[in-house]
């Protein structure tokens, strides 16, 4: 493979890899610092059960998600390597 | 003697007995092992190995204590301490793992191609691990003075004792394969007591169910408003929006940052694992975060029913209130004299004064668990600080000893004398740790906080624009962290003046409405900006400094080093 080709393969993958990083950072911030913080004030009349919403989102919710998305990230990488053919 | 004590000492000891025998079995003679574990751990295994790394004796002493006296706003720990994982896994594991070496300062020092950015990093390394070691060492010392019976200072040196062991034989390999026998110790002896205080009080066995469909929480609002206390799940109440958001940010930064946790990373066979491995280490984490919250729930409404409005002799009547009381860290102070011990907002009326610190341990004796429940505590207390302290130590030894005596100082250095090095250094910090614990700056958790605010102030920004900044270069990362290690501790230190330099008031109460544990945010934003600044104004990196950055970006051709094992 041609020196040109190998490096737009690796400007290819890195722009695949952060628009992925991008989107998932989004969510990380939404489900944190959104539902559990920002909007905590409006939100503290909706009820999980028999808790409030953004109480059950900073302190159960955002941290479920945050370990979804690290598993998420890695299975998608795992295509996105093997796409652009840099697996190991 | 009581049972709960025997019980205390049969789990102790076996715990510890087998500890000895993994570090034993897997002791090591070469750099490669006492470092980076010879990078053969799996996935999955390395992720309950972070786990315990990471959750320290703040994480299973103090974290629920506090959670539960701050209600909502315990948040900041609990998010923090989880959140910054997210950050690990996509911006920084994969990339260092690609990077291939030993330590955080091999990153700094070779990506900014610096003996002085190296030596900034190894300094800044030795710092904040010895912060954090400290709040280890005083976790051992509550736990052996509650339960042994030893004094906290006692307790501390005994602490010292059997980390200098594990440590200094072990090395990473050791401390790898001990932490995930420790992490199945503490997340048992976390969970069973709070199934059983769980079914006790809500009914379902499950805590996080328990805590979301009984009328726990409803009814702890009630007693809270009743008392004069905001709500529990009142957001926002001790703290300001502003603050909660930095204190939260800085904890997570300084997750991604702390060395003892990122150095895990380079421990896996490869890219691939590294991710999968960051999965797995906050899966296992969140099973003791998920689970912490609730305990601080129904922690806090078991000790007002038990204790407000009671009593003064009906309260010592209760064991673990006599033998609390001796360690003083529950008090009564019955100030109107009317027999009855109260609980009051406000300290100087309360009549009761409760350490946060003891929340955890005590909750299985105030909801009456079986004594061999109750002693397990004891040695899930002992194996987080204990795995957290020997990780910390790990990498003040890999700092001083391949950072700064090998790679600076005395480069022909063999094997055998980088390994003695080594040993010797943490045998060093160790003692350090010990006299920091006996006298404390603050309690656990707080002590803890600090080294994360330096964390995220000064690693997480070089290092991620390391990785995704091609441009940065060595005047620019140099400046960038100096500038944010320098503002976080001036910060910490005016704000903390009362307890660390002795001043009658704080020099300054807060930053622009930041406390000092959200500084942190201020020094990793300052950091950032005068990290690109200085960059943009002086040369780019070298051409193969450039093409490092490129390679640690793709994954092929991390394996290799671990062929061989």
């Amino acid at each position: 493979m041609s020196k040109q080709k190998m490096d737009e393969r690796a400007i290819g993958y890195w722009k695949a890899n952060i628009s992925l990083i991008g989107i998932l950072m989004a969510i990380w911030a939404f489900v944190s610092f959104g539902l559990g913080y920002l909007l905590a004030n409006p939100l503290n009349g909706i009820h999980i059960g028999n808790v409030p919403l953004p109480f059950w989102m900073a302190q159960q919710g955002a941290i479920i998600v945050f370990v979804i998305l690290i598993f998420t990230y890695a299975k998608l990488m795992d295509g996105i390597d093997a796409k652009f053919d840099v697996n190991e | 003697m009581s049972e709960v004590m025997i019980w205390t000492i049969v789990w102790v000891v076996l715990s510890f007995g087998l500890y000895m025998y993994i570090g034993f079995a897997a002791r090591v003679r070469d750099t490669k092992g006492f470092y980076v574990a010879g990078q053969g751990v799996p996935a999955i295994a390395n992720g309950a190995a972070t786990a315990a790394d990471w959750m320290s004796a703040a994480s299973f002493i103090s974290m629920s204590g506090l959670i539960s006296t701050m209600g909502f706003d315990g948040s900041v720990y609990l998010l923090g301490w989880t959140g910054g994982y997210v950050l690990l896994a996509l911006l920084l594991a994969p990339y260092l793992r690609k990077f291939n070496k030993y330590t955080v300062p091999d990153f700094v020092g070779d990506r900014y191609y610096s003996k002085v950015a190296r030596a900034v990093a190894a300094v800044s390394v030795v710092f904040i691990s010895m912060t954090y070691v400290a709040g280890q060492m005083r976790g051992v010392g509550v736990v052996f003075s509650r339960f042994l019976g030893l004094d906290i200072n006692m307790g501390v040196v005994v602490g010292m004792i059997i980390v200098a062991f594990f440590a200094v034989l072990g090395g990473m390999k050791g401390i790898t394969w001990t932490q995930v026998a420790q992490f199945f110790v503490l997340i048992i002896a976390f969970i069973i007591p709070a199934v059983a205080i769980s079914a006790k009080l809500t009914g379902n066995p499950i805590p996080q169910l328990g805590l979301v469909f009984s009328d726990i929480v409803p009814k702890l609002n009630q007693i809270q408003t009743d008392l004069g206390f905001k709500e529990y799940t009142q957001p926002f109440r001790s703290r300001s929006m502003i603050d909660v958001i930095c204190i939260t940010f800085s904890l997570m930064a300084g997750t991604a940052g702390l060395p003892h946790v990122i150095v895990r990373f380079y421990t896996v066979p490869n890219v691939r694992a590294a991710r999968y491995s960051a999965g797995w280490a906050l899966l296992f984490i969140s099973l003791l975060y998920l689970t912490a919250p609730a305990v601080a729930v129904f922690a806090r409404y078991n000790l007002i029913e038990t204790l407000h409005g009671k009593t003064l002799t009906e309260v010592r009547q209760l064991d673990w209130v006599n033998s609390w009381e001796k360690t003083k860290l529950l008090k009564f102070d019955d100030k109107n004299a009317d027999g009855i011990v109260e609980l009051k907002p406000a300290a100087k009326d309360s009549e009761i004064t409760i350490d946060n610190d003891i929340i955890v341990l005590a909750t299985p004796e105030i909801a009456q668990l079986a004594p061999f429940v109750i002693g397990l505590v004891a040695a899930g207390a002992l194996a987080a600080a204990l795995s957290t302290a020997s990780g910390l130590l790990l990498v003040v030894s890999s700092s001083v000893a391949h950072d700064i005596y090998f790679r600076l100082i005395n480069p022909n250095a063999s094997e055998s004398q980088q390994l003695l090095v080594g040993r010797i250094v943490i045998f060093i910090a160790v003692v350090a740790a010990g006299y920091f614990g006996i006298n404390p700056p603050g309690f656990v958790a707080e002590v803890v906080a600090f080294a994360f605010g330096l964390a995220a102030a000064s690693f997480f920004p070089i290092i991620l624009l390391g990785i995704f900044d091609k441009r940065t270069n060595s005047q620019g990362a140099i400046a960038g962290m100096l500038v944010g290690m320098i503002f976080t501790t001036v910060m910490i230190f005016m704000m903390r003046s009362v307890q660390l330099l002795g001043t009658a008031t704080p020099i300054m109460t807060d930053f622009m409405g930041i406390s000092a544990q959200g500084i942190g945010v201020v020094g990793l934003i300052l950091n950032l900006v005068v990290t690109f600044a200085v960059s943009r104004a002086t040369p780019p990196p070298p051409a193969e400094v450039q093409e490092m950055v490129e390679s640690v970006r793709v994954p092929r051709g991390a394996g290799s080093a671990s062929a061989a094992h």
